[in-house]
This record gives C-alpha cells, sequence and structure tokens, in this order.
C-alpha cells in the first residue's frame, strides 16, 4: 500500500502546484502592493521645477480637493516618455487634479521634457533628492498614486500607464473615489 | 496571401496531428495494423505542413509586410537581415511556431529513422507525440495566431527589442527549444512504455539518443544565453537566477539525472520507475518553462508576452498533459517489474546517489523559483528570490555530488569496493590538494568557496583522468596495449570522461568568474587611469558614430600591465533609432586567465563618463568546458549501439536493410 501511494505522490505534488498557479493567474504581477495604501499621504513640500511655472505643491493641496493624482517622472525615464500621451489624456478628462513630481531630474531637462511632450500637470514639484518619493514608497518610475479628498493613497501602479490600464482601471478607481 | 496560406497550413497540421494522436493509438490497442500504419506518413506530412506555416511566417518578416500584426510589432525595414530572420521567433508567437516546427521535427524524424522500433512502440510514442502537438496547435489557433492582419497598414514597424538584436541571442531560442521539445521525446518513449507496461534494456536504448541530443541542445542553449548576458546586459555577470534562466535549468537538471538513471536502466535492467519518472519530470519541466515566461505568472526581464488569457490555457494543457501523465504513471509503474538488484555501495548506487541529488537541485530551484508565486496566492506578500537563496542551497548539494562524482565511474556494477578505488583516486586528491594550495597563495584575500571550488574542479578533473588511464591499463601495461584498448574504447564512455573533464572545467571557470571577480565602477575623464587586478586602464575619450538601425558612442581604453601595452578596447553604448531604447555592448579581451572587461555608460554634465572596469578571471573555461560537455555528447551520440539499434535485432535489420536496398 505505501508502496502504491509513493508512485501517486509525484500526481499530489504536481496537483498542488497546479493550484497555487491557477490562484497566481488570478493576480496581476505588475501591481505592487505599497506599504502606504489606504493610508494617509506623507507630509511633504515641493518646491517648483527651478525655472520653472507654478509654485511647486505640496501634502495640503492633495486634501480637501477631490480626488488627485500623484503621476513620479523623470526626463531619463523612457517608460515615462511612453506612458505620457496617457496621462495627458487624464489630465484633459478633468475628473482628477493631476500632478507630476519631477524625480532625481535636472531642472533643465525635466523644463525641456514638458516643453517638448507637453505639460499636462495642474502643478509639478522637483524632487531633487527624491525624499519625498522614498516617502511615498516609489520603487521604480514612472509610478502613479490616486489620492482621494481624504488624503489617502487609494492605489498605486508602477510602470507605464497603458491606454487599456487607464480605461479599465485608473478611470474606475477615480470614480469610485470622487463620489 | 503569404500570410492565409500560412494560416491555412497550420490548421490542416492541427487536423493532421489529431489523426495522428487517435489512429495509432488505437490500433495499437486493438492491433489494427492500418490503423498504426498512418502514423508515419501523417508525422512526416504533419511535419511538411508546419514548415509551410514557418516559411511563410519567415516570408512576412523578409518582406517586411505591415498588414500582418506580428511583423509590425516586432519588425522594421531598417533591420538588418538576420535579425528579420531572428525576428520571426524572438517573440511570443512566432516562438510557439518554432516549438512546434522543432517539435514535428522530431515526430517525423521517430518516423523516418525508427524503422527498428516495434511497430506498437513506434505508433504509440508517435501518437502521444501528436497529443502534445495538438494541445500547441490549438494555443496557437486560438489565442496566438502569428498571422494576424492589421488594418489599415501601419507605414512601418515597431523594431524589435534592441536587447534581441545580437547574433548570440539569434540561435539561443532555437537551440533552447532544440533541448526543451528535444525532451518530449523522452516523454513519448516513457508514456508509451506506461500504456505497453513495458520498459526494458532496448527501449533505454531508444530512449538515450533522444535525451542526449535534448541534453547537448539544451546545455549549448543554456550557456548560449548565459554568454549573451556576460557580454550584453553589461554587469559582467552571467548568471543571474531569474525565474528564466532556472526555466531551462531545471529541465536541464532533470534531463541530466535521466541521462545518467536510463544507463542503469540499459545495463542493468532497474531503477524503471525512476527513469520513467524522470522523462516525465523533464519535459513537465521545459512545459513549466514555458508556462512560467507567457502566462504572466512570474515577471521576469526575459518575460515578452504576458497575458493572463493565455495563461489560463496553458495552464489548462499543462494539467492534462503533466497531471494526465503523472495519473498514468500512479496507476500503471507499479507494473513496471525490475530484474537487476544492486548493493548501495556500486555503480548504480552511485548514480542513484547522482540522481537524488540532482533532483533535489532540481526541487531546490523550483521551490526557489515558484516560492515569491506560492506566498502571493496564500496572501503573504510580494517578495522576490534572488541569488543568495540560490547560492546557499545550490552550491552545498553539488560539494558532494562533485565529489562522488569522481569516484562513481570508478566503482563496478552491481556490488564495489569503496577502498580500493579510493586507493586509485589517490593522485588526484594529491592534485586536488595542490591546487587548493596555489589558489590559496594566489588569492589570500578570496573567498573559501573559491578554493573549495578550484579544489573540487581539480579533484573531478583528475579524477576523471586516473579513471581513463586505469580503463587504458596505462603504466601498467604495454603502451601498444593500452593504445589498442584506447582505439577499443567505446564512443559512449569517451562521452561520459569529456562530460566529466568539461565539467570540471566549468566549475574553474565557474569559481574564478564568481569568487575572484575584480570590478572598478567610476567617472572617467579623457586621460584618466585606472588600475584593475594589475591592468592599467587609459581612457582615451569617446565618439560618435552611426550603426545600421542605432548611434553609437564608443569609447576607448588603452590597456596596459607593467608598462607594456596589452590591448585597446571599444566598448559601445548604442540608442537604436526606432524604440530609443539603450544598449550596452561591452569590450572583451579574453586571455588564458581572465577576461578584461569594459563597459562605458553615459555622459555626465561635467564631461566624465561613467565607465565600469572588470577583470573576470577564468571566464573562457566555463565556455570551454561547455564545449567539451557538448562534444563528449555527440560523441556518445554517434556510438555504435545507438546506429544500429538493438542487439538481438540486429542480423534480421541487416537483412531487411539489405533487401530494401536491393
Amino acid at each position: 500500500m505505501l508502496n502504491r501511494l509513493i508512485y501517486i505522490l509525484p500526481l499530489g505534488v504536481f496537483l498542488v502546484m497546479a493550484v497555487y498557479f491557477a490562484i497566481g493567474l488570478t493576480k496581476d504581477p505588475k501591481i505592487l502592493p505599497s506599504a502606504l495604501l489606504h493610508k494617509p499621504i506623507p507630509e511633504f513640500t515641493l518646491p517648483p521645477i527651478e525655472g520653472g511655472p507654478g509654485n511647486g505643491f505640496s501634502s495640503a493641496d492633495l486634501r480637501g480637493k477631490g480626488v488627485s493624482v500623484v503621476n513620479v517622472f523623470a526626463s531619463w525615464c523612457v517608460p515615462c516618455r511612453v506612458e505620457h500621451p496617457q496621462i495627458t489624456r487624464l489630465a484633459a478628462l478633468k475628473v482628477a487634479t493631476v500632478y507630476g513630481l519631477s524625480y532625481k531630474d535636472k531642472p533643465k531637462n525635466a523644463l525641456k521634457w514638458l516643453r517638448e511632450l507637453g505639460d499636462p500637470y495642474a502643478a509639478h514639484g522637483a524632487d531633487l533628492k527624491g525624499r519625498v518619493a522614498i516617502d511615498f514608497g516609489v520603487y521604480g518610475i514612472p509610478e502613479t498614486f490616486i489620492i482621494d479628498n481624504d488624503g489617502i493613497i487609494r492605489y498605486k501602479y508602477v510602470g507605464p500607464i497603458t491606454s487599456a490600464r487607464l480605461e479599465k482601471e485608473i478611470l474606475p478607481i477615480i470614480k469610485k473615489f470622487s463620489q | 496571401m503569404t500570410a492565409e496560406i500560412g494560416h491555412f497550413a497550420l490548421i490542416l497540421a492541427l487536423l493532421m496531428a489529431t489523426v495522428q494522436a487517435t489512429l495509432p493509438l488505437i490500433g495499437a490497442h486493438k492491433g489494427y495494423e492500418s490503423w498504426m500504419a498512418t502514423a508515419r506518413p501523417a508525422a512526416v506530412t504533419q511535419f511538411g505542413l508546419v514548415a509551410i506555416s514557418f516559411g511563410c511566417l519567415t516570408q512576412l518578416y523578409l518582406t517586411s509586410d505591415f498588414s500582418v500584426l506580428n511583423v509590425v510589432q516586432n519588425s522594421h525595414t531598417a533591420k538588418p537581415l538576420i535579425y528579420k530572420i531572428a525576428g520571426v521567433w524572438a517573440n511570443h508567437e512566432g516562438s510557439l511556431l518554432l516549438w512546434v516546427l522543432i517539435l514535428s521535427l522530431f515526430g517525423s524524424a521517430v518516423a523516418v529513422f525508427g524503422s527498428n522500433l516495434p511497430p506498437k512502440l513506434r505508433a504509440r510514442v508517435l501518437s502521444v507525440q501528436a497529443m502534445i502537438a495538438v494541445g500547441f496547435y490549438l494555443f496557437m489557433l486560438l489565442t496566438s495566431n502569428p498571422f494576424e492582419r492589421i488594418f489599415p497598414a501601419p507605414i512601418n514597424g515597431q523594431d524589435l527589442n534592441p536587447l534581441l538584436q545580437d547574433p548570440g541571442l539569434a540561435i539561443h531560442p532555437p537551440m533552447l527549444y532544440l533541448g526543451y521539445v528535444g525532451f518530449s521525446m523522452a516523454f513519448s518513449f516513457a508514456i508509451a512504455a506506461l500504456i505497453e507496461g513495458r520498459v526494458d534494456a532496448a527501449w533505454a536504448r531508444w530512449v538515450r539518443p533522444w535525451t542526449l541530443a535534448a541534453w547537448c541542445f539544451l546545455t549549448g542553449g543554456i550557456t548560449l544565453g548565459s554568454w549573451w548576458a556576460y557580454y550584453e546586459l553589461g554587469w559582467g555577470g552571467w548568471w543571474f537566477w531569474d525565474p528564466v534562466e532556472n526555466a531551462s535549468f531545471m529541465p536541464w537538471l532533470a534531463g541530466t539525472a535521466l541521462l545518467h538513471s536510463s544507463t542503469v536502466v540499459e545495463k542493468r535492467d532497474t531503477l524503471k520507475g525512476w527513469t520513467i519518472l524522470l522523462a516525465i519530470v523533464a519535459f513537465s519541466l521545459s512545459l513549466l518553462g514555458t508556462f512560467l515566461v507567457r502566462s504572466g505568472v512570474l515577471t521576469s526581464v526575459h518575460a515578452f508576452a504576458t497575458d493572463p488569457a493565455r495563461g489560463v490555457f496553458i495552464l489548462a494543457l499543462l494539467i492534462i498533459v503533466i497531471g494526465g501523465s503523472l495519473a498514468l504513471f500512479a496507476w500503471r509503474a507499479p507494473a513496471l517489474v525490475s530484474t537487476g538488484v544492486f548493493q548501495p555501495l556500486s555503480r548504480e548506487g552511485a548514480l542513484l546517489l547522482n540522481n537524488l541529488i540532482m533532483a533535489t537541485a532540481t526541487a531546490a530551484v523550483l521551490l526557489g523559483t515558484l516560492y515569491p508565486l506560492l506566498l502571493d496566492a496564500v496572501g503573504g506578500g510580494k517578495v522576490s528570490v534572488g541569488a543568495p537563496f540560490f547560492n546557499a542551497v545550490f552550491i552545498p548539494l553539488m560539494v558532494p555530488m562533485i565529489a562522488a562524482m569522481a569516484v562513481g565511474p570508478m566503482l563496478s556494477w552491481k556490488r564495489a569496493d569503496l577502498k580500493p578505488a579510493l586507493m586509485r583516486l589517490k593522485v588526484a586528491a594529491l592534485a586536488a590538494g595542490a591546487i587548493m594550495i596555489a589558489a590559496w597563495a594566489l588569492v589570500t584575500d578570496g573567498p573559501v568557496m573559491g578554493v573549495v571550488g578550484i579544489g573540487l574542479a581539480g579533484w573531478l578533473f583528475a579524477g576523471t583522468c586516473v579513471e581513463l588511464a586505469d580503463r587504458l591499463r596505462l603504466f601498467k601495461a604495454p603502451l601498444a596495449d593500452s593504445l589498442s584498448r584506447l582505439r577499443r574504447t567505446p564512443r559512449a564512455a569517451w562521452g561520459m570522461t569529456l562530460g566529466h573533464l568539461g565539467l570540471a572545467i566549468t566549475i574553474a571557470g565557474m569559481t574564478g568568474a564568481g569568487a575572484w571577480r575584480t570590478e572598478s565602477i567610476q567617472a572617467m575623464k579623457p586621460s584618466d587611469t585606472v588600475t584593475v587586478a594589475g591592468y592599467t586602464f587609459t581612457f582615451d575619450g569617446a565618439s560618435g558614430g552611426k550603426g545600421p538601425n542605432y548611434s553609437i558612442t564608443e569609447g576607448t581604453f588603452r590597456v596596459f600591465k607593467d608598462g607594456q601595452p596589452v590591448v585597446t578596447l571599444n566598448p559601445e553604448k548604442r540608442i537604436y533609432m526606432v524604440s530609443k531604447r539603450p544598449t550596452t555592448e561591452a569590450a572583451i579581451h579574453t586571455t588564458f586567465f581572465g577576461d578584461l572587461y569594459a563597459v562605458v555608460g553615459d555622459q555626465d554634465p561635467s564631461g566624465a563618463y561613467v565607465t565600469r572596469l572588470y577583470f573576470n578571471p577564468l571566464v573562457a573555461w566555463m565556455w570551454a568546458g561547455v564545449i567539451i560537455m557538448v562534444t563528449g555528447g555527440c560523441l556518445s551520440l554517434t556510438d555504435r549501439r545507438h546506429r544500429i539499434g538493438a542487439p538481438a535485432k540486429r542480423s534480421v535489420q541487416n537483412a531487411a536493410a539489405q533487401a530494401a536496398g536491393a
């Protein structure tokens, strides 16, 4: 009998693995959990990009003004360039205030980038040393955060936003927290 | 039109495979010879149809037909010809087409060259082979059609990922697939044997060449990938324990174990159930490799197609193929009777030890690769398992194995005495000790594992030489006698000797490159110098240039040793025009003792360039060792017994061959 069980063992091991695969398939490997998810945003004040328009933005701007989106970008980041049209589209829809966090970028390059590709952001701030990004738990850019009216982080996405991602996830989540 | 022909041929191949998967199997069961006889023409026709389909896709790439989605996404008119061809399989859909092409190629090889196989076994093997094919054809036609059209057609394509535009990577996937798919033969033979309920020496002899060929290709394919990572990624590393690397390494480990256990089945008629299981596992791991890369379950730098919809299909396919075959194994394998008995201390025992360690190592790599998935599935959060885990688990497993590897071939079958074997290995022990002391004296500040690794390599190399000398009775018998023994040594035995020698050299290379490498990363301005491992690198600045579809920044380093010029290195940084993506082309100067390796990076505002300079000891040994191992495999493949098949059938067959020739 025991002998028989040994022959069944490989099948058993495989079936357990298959169950895990099945569960794994239901998860999106691109969504990284953030320790800050469903937690308040960190306190910060960011200066504007040196030589650029605006006065920067701070954590106070993200509270009490409806849903906001913080998009972390840099001119040296190729995927950021890829997602830029989607960020522009999102800003044009006016469903949320879109802020740009210029991550470890030279002011000159960041401004050139905005001039070249267009500036969709309601305001941008320069995080020259990446300190605010660390507080946000930024992992690799581009990263995008959705923050509700109370300043709670509701969603985080790592990687370039595609048009499908924008329509199927970002917009519904913004809508959900806008009510 | 070409796309439609390719698509249509693929559909016909599916239908042909369906016929091949059913008629011969039923025929073999019921004893209908005419049904069984459909297997061979079906296999050959199926191959012809897939070849047409593959030819069509290649034609679409060559003519840059941008009305086909796959070509748009992976090609560009400015791309050099070789990468237009390589582009065919450097994407998800095309690589699957290559997969089925190779699968049907192996199937038709059995059909054409398998005249010495018993008709029932041949019919069943070809049916099982076709079942796998049916799964893949369905997968392609339903979820990943390479011939999908796009309207309106864009003016130009999106170009191939620049990292893949490399000669090493152009041949890496076909080699790897020849290996992966090669194990499907061992698998089909195993399933056919389970259905038949009979595994004997003749069966092992038929399976062996397929396993050996698959092993050679897989070894070559993995090494090509590693070599590519070494010179293309610009980190000076050659193995990263990345999920996709592991996916190719696991079938290699299982396949290596299978090679050894099938010897036991052939020579001693035992370990049958275990060998069948290894054949199933080796191919299952190959399938799992496909699954891991394509389903999006695990992300990796290699993942060029992550799509959960495809994942569901692949999972279903895996459950049917792997689950089904393991269920068949659980049901039928207990009936396999082994006649050979052996003491734990014997050649069989040593091979079994090899198998147990290889299986444990496979399981450890599998666990490390899947652990992030397992943890995430139970809500434990996202983690990644990296090199520290694998090194901590894998290396301690390999140490006893390499130590035993020199002893195993010295033991006799059935029952052996350890003491005389160890006495004969005294020379090897002395050699290993001397090498360790020399290594320790040369690199005083290196890690202990470096000394251990080089000692093991020395032990295995010397041990294998002692075994060879013993076999030839070198220095014990007259030279003429030794020479005649040398001539009469079967090629399979040479295969073993070369395989083990090659591994010893590879281990020495891995130890050197892993433990003793020197690196220096800094910003350099023209005429700056940096000294790495006794070599002085003088930076002469960088200049711009242009390739066929990329722009170049080329740095120049003059390297001196003791004031004497050694070489001028010209690393490049390329920006591909269409995708704007950069790649690094490291400049490498190979010497017997190590590689000088230079990478040039971006320019900072002060005008200095970021440069990375390495001295990677013994890297060339790694590649040389693998070449020797694969040569050993190929030599063993040409062994007489594989050409003539089972000895009992020899005379009958020769007669038949003469009759056919007359």
